[in-house]
């Protein structure tokens, strides 16, 4: 399988990041170049083979479902580009 | 007095503690050196003044009798590791500025333990590359030469000359303990980006299993692939090191609650009787003949030290690294969809919250980075997700399954070589096809998929003057096993320090 442009285009919109039409070619002769490498797996017999979920069988441990931390908004907002009174602040969403 | 940065950790660690100089003395003599070496581009922040505390809190500890196991020993920390106050970016421009407020728990470890922090390492965006060429930073040079080469120190601090990559991604890691910059590093290793750049630099990696090492606090690439590890002088440094990283951690639900052996303790333990297995996959078409004879040099070196060696097959290595091309940049566009220019980090603005996502995303990440968030948004698209990911985590159960066959019939641990070459030069793989620079993985990318331990130590020069290194391959959380066939290889070959400081 290879993509054409407007897929290199559509999956740039699905990764939010913008691309240029200019760069759509040399994107898509670099994906398609990933995606031929890839290829060979169609070679392999995977049927009745379970997909791999955990690569490393175990259990995995549950916690109690109550707060264990808290009450450092300050901290979460310290790095924000945008912020006020411990909100983040973001292009109007709704209209 | 000696070069006190050209001990080994634990001949370090050693003299600390028989008061042959202070931890005060040894951090004043690293931080010189990383001074003078800032043209490898190895540490992408320098924090003396956070070094020399703690060297004086460690020298107290020393002189009250209550020194940790890695008590006043100079480390540097990879870039991944977020670090409480430290400016820490996986050296992507999306991260910016960003100062965690919280420690890592590997790096919450070695201060534990008495660890003195020079700086941040330099590293592939992300973690992804094998040459640290991707960096936001630039690349690192490889404290190694070509023989003959005309790298040298130019004029301005500037290196000049058409030097080599370190590998990656952890190439500051494995450059800066080359280059005697600090005693040992922390490293991290999705499909060889620990092992890589150590054969790269004739110094010691490993990948521990799955789940040795809590993930918590570490910059995440592909979540299910994804280990700390060490990078050091020599395998008992690692040893050491390795100790005070692993441990369970309940932020971590994929890290395993099983006690933390005394790693040290299993360096300079006999291997007889152990059965090696040699993959007869691993022996490619158009393997390079010195990659050839420095197998078989660890095959006899294994043999005489009373290793039996099997020759074994793993049928599904050659479907490793297209698998993985597959199931890391799937984990990569998941986990990297964080960084949206909302609560860290770069933002560019737009006029509406999408346009601000898509400019700030295109700014902030590096070519290779948005090549494997595109790739792994496509693998897991409607429509595409049986054929690509679902198919790739197929063959991984079958990768694992070769591994869980030659250890069913006894074998203690595969030996392959850690690379299909040595260092390359800088700007000379993948400019025209990623796949090219994929290759150098294709050794290492296996053991990621299976979850097992991995181990490159240092083997033999090649014709250009340049390290080698060989791998070793353990069963799951049998790092120990390991360990031992390390020492004998390590003990066989010699060991490989960069000889002139030839950048200062």
């Amino acid at each position: 399988m290879s993509v054409d442009a407007a897929t290199v285009k559509r999956v740039a919109h699905l990764s939010r990041i913008a691309v240029d039409d200019a760069d759509v070619p040399k994107l898509q002769g670099e994906l398609n170049a990933i995606l031929g490498f890839v290829e060979q797996l169609n070679e392999v017999d995977v049927s009745g083979v379970e997909p791999m979920t955990s690569v490393t069988p175990m259990v995995m441990k549950k916690r109690q479902d109550v707060v264990n931390d808290g009450e450092i908004a300050d901290e979460i907002v310290a790095n924000a580009p945008a912020s006020e009174d411990d909100y983040f602040m973001v292009p109007k969403v709704i209209e | 007095m000696t070069d006190l940065t050209r001990l080994t950790l634990t001949e370090a660690r050693d003299g600390l503690k028989a008061k042959q100089f202070s931890a005060t003395e040894l951090t004043k003599a690293h931080i010189a050196a990383v001074e003078q070496a800032r043209a490898l581009n190895a540490y992408v922040l320098e924090t003396p003044e956070h070094a020399l505390k703690q060297a004086a809190a460690s020298d107290e500890k020393l002189a009250r009798g209550e020194a940790g196991p890695l008590e006043g020993l100079p480390l540097g920390i990879k870039d991944l590791f977020a670090t409480e106050g430290v400016r820490t970016t996986a050296c992507s421009r999306i991260l910016g500025n960003f100062v965690p407020p919280y420690e890592s728990t590997v790096s919450s470890q070695l201060w534990r333990d008495g660890a003195v922090m020079l700086g941040k390492l330099n590293n592939d965006e992300f973690a992804m590359g094998s040459s640290n060429e991707t960096s936001a930073f630039g690349p690192v040079v490889n404290p190694w030469r070509r023989q003959g080469s005309n790298v040298g120190a130019g004029a301005a601090g500037a290196i000049e000359g058409n030097h080599l990559v370190p590998g990656g991604s952890s190439g500051g890691s494995a450059a800066a303990v080359a280059a005697h910059l600090c005693l040992a590093a922390t490293a991290t290793d999705t499909g060889g980006s620990i092992r890589q750049p150590a054969a790269f630099t004739g110094t010691v990696g490993i990948k521990p299993t799955y789940g040795r090492c809590s993930r918590w606090g570490i910059v995440a690439f592909a979540s299910s692939l994804d280990q700390a590890g060490p990078i050091g002088k020599t395998v008992r440094d690692t040893a050491v090191m390795l100790r005070s990283m692993a441990g369970h951690d309940p932020r971590d639900t994929t890290s395993v609650d099983r006690a933390v052996p005394d790693y040290e303790a299993s360096v300079g333990r006999s291997i007889k009787g152990m059965r090696i297995g040699i993959p007869k996959e691993y022996r490619l078409e158009g393997l390079n003949a010195e990659i050839d004879a420095l197998w078989q040099q660890g095959i006899d070196w294994l043999r005489a030290a009373g290793a039996e060696i099997v020759e074994i097959s793993l049928p599904h290595s050659k479907y490793a690294l297209p698998a993985y091309y597959i199931v890391a940049p799937a984990e990569a566009s998941s986990n990297l969809a964080r960084y949206d220019g909302v609560r860290y980090g770069l933002r560019e603005q737009g006029r509406d919250i999408i346009e601000m996502y898509e400019k700030t995303r295109a700014a902030g990440f590096g070519a290779e980075v948005k090549r494997r968030i595109m790739i792994g948004t496509y693998v897991l698209s409607s429509g595409y997700y049986d054929a690509y990911y679902l198919r790739a985590q197929k063959v991984r159960t079958l990768i694992k399954r070769d591994f869980e066959a030659v250890y069913d019939q006894g074998i203690d641990a595969v030996l392959t070589p850690a690379t299909p070459s040595s260092a390359f030069g800088i700007g000379e793989k993948g400019s025209s096809d990623p796949v090219e620079m994929y290759l150098n993985d294709v050794f290492t990318v296996t053991v990621n998929m299976a979850g097992l331990p991995g181990i490159a130590v240092p083997a033999g020069l090649d014709s250009q003057g340049l390290p080698l290194g060989l791998q070793l391959i353990g069963r799951p959380f049998d790092e120990e096993t390991l360990f031992s066939l390390g020492q004998v290889i390590e003990e066989a070959a010699g060991r490989f320090p960069v000889g002139e400081r030839w950048w200062a």
